[in-house]
């Protein structure tokens, strides 16, 4: 079993307020790279850990720090990503309100490795508290000297203010999110310029997750050789996987990349009343669903992705036998289809047909060619916009129909839902996909 | 009428952290919010002036943005998560026992203007599933009987005339602006 990284302390009582984050040594990590390294020494030493982002895509954050101009006079910013929008991943607000002074300290290093004065916490507007518990962190480290002017009495000034989003999915995408940052709508951005060109306020930014902000500080103290030993060859340290649905102990969990899903369930005791699993989506809703004979496979970014899926953010969500899996898609779809930015047609149209689609073999109206029509618009939306969202709505709709193809025969032939439910949804969602106009002629 | 004394100085308070004034309209929309419940096609025209922005760029933020109502909501905003951790944990039970109980739809505020109820997307709070959002705070491992619980406390909060029900992080910390 490897060392935690950070998870250790949580369980502490008031295990949030600085004092108690001091006495496990912490902003030392902060102190010494201020005071004792230069910032390529910081940038190489992140490389060597191994560190990917925590946020869903997996880059090596060591080598985002790199592309972040050295020799440019222009402002840099540094922006933590705590939009935490995905569903099934609810592993930051852990962090926020249980050790939220390991992610300032994490930043405190960035920012000195890329240079930046002033760092902004993008965070989702639905956590009140959490914000407000943020900005008393933020204080209780001013008024200990690890945020303001002059750090540990160096050249380097570095402030952080939270900025609160209002409820867009979307905004959990870098460019869209510094978009909203900057008072806008939160619509993604053509790439390139990349955000270290061209990033907030139209100056070179960097943004990171914050699980990835707050491993920063166990790297610099304990050694990145310590931390990229944990982790697997070409993906450094633990992992706090969100575990959500039907499961014996829902929960965050920091355990090792190398874990099989199976382990991972088995270590949350199993699916819950002893009921047999039926599907497993393992990185949050975006990600590839697996079916119960996929759990073998290791929960890292490499070994995910082989088997057709990805490790995201983390959020594994466990669906046992009693679930539709053309009733959860349609729950999926519908998601994706209320958070489209609608800038892109592809994305726009193409997540409001799926979720059209979905509800229409979930209400007994399906035909076999309508499984045609998703595989082929689905091709038509991945790889043809401007962010990754349109891939995402993907994840879920080509997945549930590979790995569940008799699941939705089923529905086709037998013009019903197989799955009995004694509570009928009478949201407005559901209710106004009742009839199906718009579909026909895709 | 023009902004409220307490909104500009929050925002006066905030202009030092940004390059630009048009970053300062966001936590503007989330002010008035938390004053008036909804943001007015009253307070669009205020904030624009405030902030010297053209209209059509607030409320064309207005509109992108769910957590922002555009029109009143009740004095207890119920927002049940129905994503698929919750879903799977039973939100759907959630939601029509509040349907029945306050006899409204989704999407609509009760009458006497005490409650609305809306959908809403994934609150991250997966694990304890499922969540509902009442006002600003989460209220969650909820099942039929522990919801039930809750709306007979909230009506009785309503009916002792209770400000800033569901706000209760606002009393515990007071730091920041």
């Amino acid at each position: 079993m490897s060392d935690l990284v950070i998870t250790k302390n949580i369980h502490e009582k008031d295990s949030f307020k600085i004092e108690n984050y001091l006495k496990h040594d912490g902003y030392k990590a902060s102190a010494r790279v201020c005071t004792t390294l230069t910032p390529d020494q910081v940038i190489d030493e992140v490389k060597k850990s191994n560190l990917r982002g925590r946020g869903g895509a997996g880059f090596p954050t060591g080598m985002k720090w790199s592309f972040m101009p050295k020799d440019s006079s222009k402002t840099k910013y540094l922006v933590c990503n705590a939009d935490e929008g995905e569903p099934g991943t609810f592993k930051d607000r852990l962090i926020i309100t249980r050790n939220p002074h390991a992610m300032i300290e994490g930043m405190i290093i960035a920012s000195y490795a890329i240079g930046a004065h002033v760092g902004y916490v993008y965070i989702r507007g639905e956590f009140f508290r959490e914000a407000r518990m943020l900005e008393f962190a933020i204080s209780e480290a001013r008024a200990n000297g690890h945020l303001g002017k002059n750090l540990y009495g160096t050249q380097h000034s570095f402030d952080i203010y939270v900025y609160r989003g209002a409820g867009a999915y979307i905004c959990g995408e870098e460019t869209a999110l510094l978009n909203s940052l900057e008072g806008k709508r939160g619509e993604p951005r053509l790439k390139p310029p990349f955000p270290a060109q061209v990033g907030a306020f139209g100056m070179p930014s960097c943004v990171n997750n914050v699980e990835t902000f707050a491993a920063v500080p166990y790297i610099i103290t304990e050694g990145a050789q310590k931390f990229a030993a944990m982790g697997t060859e070409k993906s450094g340290g633990t992992r706090l996987y969100g575990v959500s649905g039907h499961i014996e102990r829902p929960g965050v969990y920091e355990l090792p990349l190398t874990i099989s899903i199976r382990e991972l369930i088995n270590h949350c005791g199993g699916v819950r009343g002893g009921k047999k699993l039926k599907a497993v989506i393992p990185g949050g809703a975006s990600a590839p669903m697996l079916s119960a004979e996929d759990i073998d496979v290791k929960m890292d970014f490499d070994s995910l992705m082989k088997a057709g899926s990805m490790a995201g953010s983390g959020g594994v969500i466990v669906i046992d036998e009693t679930v539709c899996i053309v009733e959860m898609a349609c729950i999926l779809l519908k998601f994706y289809e209320h958070e489209s930015c609608g800038q892109c047609s592809q994305c726009r149209e193409g997540s409001h047909w799926l979720a059209q689609l979905f509800q229409r073999i979930e209400n007994g109206g399906g035909t076999m060619a309508d499984l045609d029509t998703i595989a082929s618009l689905c091709g038509n939306m991945a790889g043809q916009t401007i962010c990754a969202f349109a891939d995402a709505v993907t994840g879920p709709a080509l997945s549930s129909v590979r790995k569940f193809r008799a699941e939705f025969e089923q529905h086709i032939h037998q013009k019903c839902c197989p799955f009995k439910k004694d509570h009928k949804h009478i949201g407005h969602k559901a209710s106004s996909v009742q009839g199906v106009p718009g579909v026909t002629h895709v | 009428m023009a902004l409220s004394e307490t909104i500009k100085n929050r925002l006066e308070k905030m202009r030092h952290q940004f390059p630009t004034e048009q970053a300062l309209l966001i936590p503007a929309l989330h002010f008035v919010q938390e004053e008036k419940k909804f943001i007015s096609g009253e307070s669009i025209k205020e904030i624009a002036e405030y902030l010297h922005l053209p209209l059509a760029k607030v409320r064309e933020v207005v509109t992108f943005y769910t957590m922002f109502n555009q029109k009143p909501v009740g004095k207890v905003h119920l927002q049940v998560c129905t994503n698929v951790s919750c879903w799977l944990n039973g939100s759907p039970e959630l939601l029509s026992c509040i349907e029945k109980r306050l006899g409204i739809d989704c999407g609509e505020t009760t009458k006497d203007g005490r409650y609305t109820l809306s959908e809403v997307e994934c609150l991250a709070a997966c694990g304890t599933a499922p969540a509902i959002q009442v006002n600003e705070d989460y209220y969650e491992g909820l099942n039929v009987e522990r919801l039930t619980k809750l709306l007979d406390d909230l009506d009785t909060q309503l009916a002792a005339g209770k400000k800033d029900i569901g706000c209760a992080s606002r009393e515990e910390f007071k730091i920041g602006v």
